[in-house]
């Protein structure tokens, strides 16, 4: 059965109709809050806001999360900054221009309204983070400290040193301990959550696996927030940690949730080069560096020179010369373009010809190294402990790799999914951002739909929605629990040959090459005959040790695999359904002069696709975007 | 650097679970890249367990940049290893010799029972968090964030204390098993804001009785927390939660039973 997606945008023009909704929104009164229960599945910078705010106002809340603990959450690893449209630079930035510069970043595949109200909650993020004893950088009269990151001509990104999103985590989750002091919130670590359970057509609970005992167990509650992240891993090497999963939004998925945009894929342009094959990761090099880094390559195909000995006629700072009024701080889809080409054209400076410097020579000169230090000291450590080199001496050798993802369970201007009851928050939406991300909007996004979204919307839901009791008793549950059951028993009887790792390496391979950076109608075609096979593969020859009612990493890397198979077949349909390039959706076909080719005319809209059934063809639905307050451009960087 | 291989005997902890009393099993590392990490060289010696049909050795690990504290282990004698400043995942293995015989424990402390293998439960370091590691501000009471002005040099050093990543290391590197390290952190990023001057004294006095209730040891100052911390969290922070808590010891204000009336 299909479902209308109706975005719910309220109507009144773009700076009114976050204000209005609010005010239209149903309130639920002190002494029902507590009666109801919200499940938040993650517990990262959306989970934890959203738990926090939540357990603030009074509703009872159980928070999951696969770690051991709620700090742990990948949000933690964010280094550069979050943007905010303060304006505490004086130049020129507003509220109306961070909404510009996030829907053009995302190359107009965003809801005007969703980014619209993000920019205007950026700046109660800032208080709310300050207020919470977030020890952002400040100026020596004491006032706070911005950087620029790509896709902004203006300062508006607050940082802490090169460790701003443990920084907004660790705030966050201390919020969110206070909750549990209080009894609002109750926590439940190293839980995965297995599946939704929906009852009368509404969200009423989970199931989750404990992972240190293997027990299966259902919770109830009156609504569900699914918070836990993007699917990057789905090309086996990223920047996310290695328990980064899609599960938990592949499990809603397959209850109805619609998936938005799955080929939306974010490639990291300052990464560390892959160095072998028993690589488990690869490690990101904050944006912010490219503040006072500059890129560039040699001219000459095959100049193997150490990069002392090229002279500065003989270097092609590309994104400067390609984008003189964006230069280095070009947005990372394109900054990770130019590097591919450049490469491409056999120019990349490592062994593999799969890297470009990141060159801090000039702003030593300018600023001194102490300085360097002090803005990036940390970043700088963990580069030389990875590679062994010295970047204060000889410049980053770096590579794009894949980094975030902007597809997600579709979520209308509630964050509500296609199952009633369900909201979906953080990098695990389609919603805000488009085709492509900016830098430091990130933690922005996760912030404003847990501490400032969510707790509105949630509400609205729970007053207005009658919902009646329901226990794990309920049949609901018994069968969900049992589905979960079965598919773990069936993962363990496989006994096959091969280890989870080794299959979703092979699914990554087959992911970077054909849905990678660069994507065309054959290579998605080949990739879409690949993965059928490989998930045969898994289901014959996947070798699970131990058994599933104990503490088993085999087995939860299994269950993690298994869905990013599926997942991975889904990007690539969606990405051979969308005919035109789109931010970090790089048709080859659909090109000039190597920058992205929108079609407006055919393609201004979200793809959201249906589950069917196991081994049915999904069914892709649209959401026609409307632009009103911004002028369909190409985007332009140069 | 490219190119370099080594070979290893691991000696490792293996412990099936909490109740299980544990041993150590031996393995051979063999071709291991001088440019794998400590945890990369651990995954393909599992690949070649599971291969065998083999439970691998389990130990927590997620971000691997040094940053979520989920790792964490005992080589050789040293919380993360030999590498100052550093976590085991960010640990690489060009800093071992070929041939080198290296053994793995998980960390020990009496609060931080083993689960399995190298997995401990550090879940007492949220329960010392729960108890007053935070500002109580509730989300939509914040002033614009430039109405507080906080120093420089104030910032920076609650940054310092701040970076904390709760990985234990602390504890498994004092003889005494203490966790003072751990709470100084937090006690002294907010003592020195001054969003945290309100709850400073009961912060310092609920998180110090947490700590104690958790069964971590005293500490005696030797030091060796801050030698094996991979964030370089300062000795000063120990004596600052020490100050702090004498003083809200000794000025503790008498809780008045009709002041919430209103």
């Amino acid at each position: 059965m299909s479902v209308k997606l109706d975005s719910k945008i309220p109507s009144g023009s773009i700076e009114d109709k976050w204000t209005k909704h609010k005010f239209d929104s149903k309130l639920v009164n002190p002494a029902n809050k507590r009666k109801h229960t919200v499940i938040v599945v993650g517990t990262g910078l959306a989970g934890a806001g959203a738990a926090a705010s939540l357990g603030e106002l009074g509703y009872k809340v159980k928070a999951f999360c696969v770690h051991e603990s709620p700090r742990r959450a990948h949000s933690v690893a964010a280094q550069g900054g979050i943007n905010a449209a303060k304006n505490y630079q004086n130049d020129g930035d507003s509220v109306h221009r961070l909404f510009y510069d996030t829907v053009k970043g995302g190359d107009f595949r965003s809801r005007e309204a969703n980014v619209h109200r993000l920019a205007e909650v950026s700046t109660n993020i800032i208080d709310q983070m300050v207020a919470q004893g977030v020890p952002f950088a400040r100026e020596y009269g004491g006032t706070l400290s911005n950087r620029s990151f790509g896709g902004a001509q203006v300062s508006r990104t607050f940082y802490a040193r090169g460790q701003t999103g443990q920084q907004l985590l660790l705030g966050t989750y201390s919020e969110m301990m206070r909750q549990v002091d209080t009894g609002n919130v109750e926590l439940h670590t190293r839980r995965e959550m297995l599946d939704v359970v929906v009852i009368d057509g509404k969200a009423r609970g989970i199931i989750v696996r404990n992972l240190l005992t293997g027990e299966v167990e259902s919770h109830e509650a009156d609504a569900v927030v699914i918070a836990s992240g993007g699917y990057s891993n789905v090309f086996f090497l990223s920047t996310n940690a290695m328990n980064c999963a899609v599960t938990a939004a592949w499990k809603a998925h397959k209850r109805g949730a619609y998936f938005a945009n799955p080929c939306y894929t974010q490639i990291h342009p300052t990464c560390i080069p892959v160095h072998g094959d028993n690589q488990s990761k690869l490690t990101l090099m904050s944006e912010s560096l490219r503040n006072d880094g500059r890129v560039w390559v040699p001219k000459a195909v095959g100049d193997k020179r150490h990069p002392a000995e090229i002279p500065e006629i003989e270097r092609d700072y590309y994104l400067e010369r390609v984008y003189p009024s964006f230069g280095n701080l070009a947005p990372r889809d394109v900054a990770s373009r130019q590097a591919k080409y450049r490469c491409d054209e056999g120019r990349g400076v490592n062994e593999a010809g799969q890297a470009v410097y990141l060159d801090f020579a000039d702003s030593i000169k300018r600023l001194g190294e102490d300085k360097i230090s002090e803005r990036y000291g940390n970043l700088f450590e963990m580069y030389e402990k990875i590679t062994g080199e010295n970047p204060y001496k000889r410049p980053m050798m770096i590579y794009p790799a894949p980094h975030y993802t902007m597809g997600g369970l579709w979520v209308d201007y509630n964050l509500e999914s296609t199952i009633p009851g369900l909201f979906v928050a953080g990098e695990a939406n389609f919603s805000d951002l488009g085709a492509n991300r900016l830098g430091a909007s990130a933690l922005m996004q996760g912030l404003a739909d847990g501490y400032f979204v969510l707790p509105y919307t949630l509400g609205n839901y729970l007053g207005g929605t009658k919902l009646d009791k329901v226990a794990t008793n309920h049949d609901a549950f018994k069968s969900a629990e049992d589905g979960v059951k079965k598919e773990i028993n069936k993962m363990m009887s496989i006994k096959g040959a091969r280890s989870a790792d080794s299959i979703h390496k092979e699914l990554g391979h087959i992911m970077w090459e054909y849905c990678g950076m660069g994507r065309n109608d054959a290579g998605l075609k080949t990739a879409l005959e690949k993965i059928p096979k490989l998930k045969e593969e898994f289901w014959n020859n996947l070798r699970i040790p131990g058994n599933s009612n104990d503490l088993n990493v085999e087995l939860e890397k299994a269950g993690r695999v298994a869905d990013f198979i599926e997942l991975g077949e889904l990007m690539c349909r969606d990405a051979l359904e969308r005919k035109e390039s789109c931010g970090g959706h790089f048709r080859e076909e659909f090109q000039v002069d190597g920058e992205a080719k929108r079609d407006d005319e055919n393609f201004c809209h979200v793809a959201a696709w249906e589950y069917t059934g196991d081994n049915k063809a999904e069914v892709r639905h649209k959401e026609e975007l409307e632009f009103e307050n911004v002028h369909l451009a190409t985007r332009s960087y140069k | 650097m490219a190119g370099k291989f080594i070979n290893l005997v691991l000696k490792v902890w293996r412990q099936k679970g909490p109740k299980d009393a544990g041993a150590f099993s031996e393995y051979q590392a063999k071709n291991v890249s001088a440019d794998a990490s400590f945890l990369e060289m651990l995954d393909a010696v599992n690949e070649d367990l599971v291969n065998k049909g083999d439970e691998p050795i389990a130990f927590d690990h997620d971000c691997r940049e040094g940053i979520c504290g989920a790792c964490g282990f005992v080589v050789d004698g040293e919380a993360h290893g030999p590498q100052k400043s550093t976590t085991v995942c960010q640990l690489h293995m060009r800093n071992f010799s070929d041939g080198a015989v290296l053994t793995i424990e998980p960390f020990r402390a009496q609060a931080f029972p083993v689960l399995k293998d190298l997995m401990v439960d550090r879940s007492s370091f949220d329960r010392i968090i729960k108890s007053g590691g935070y500002i109580s501000t509730n989300t939509g009471n914040a002033v614009d964030a430039n109405a507080i002005l906080i120093p420089k040099p104030d910032a920076d050093e609650a940054m310092s204390s701040a970076t904390c990543i709760g990985c234990g290391a602390c504890v498994a590197s004092c003889k005494n098993a203490s966790a003072a390290l751990f709470t100084s952190a937090k006690i002294s990023h907010m003592a020195l804001l001054p969003q945290g001057q309100i709850e400073r004294k009961d912060r310092a006095l609920r998180m110090v009785a947490a700590m104690d209730a958790e069964g971590f040891g005293s500490c005696t100052a030797t030091g060796a927390c801050e030698a094996a911390c991979p964030k370089d969290i300062s000795l000063t922070n120990i004596a600052r939660m020490n100050r702090e808590f004498m003083v809200a010891n000794l000025t503790k204000q008498p809780k008045h039973k009709d002041g919430g009336a209103g």
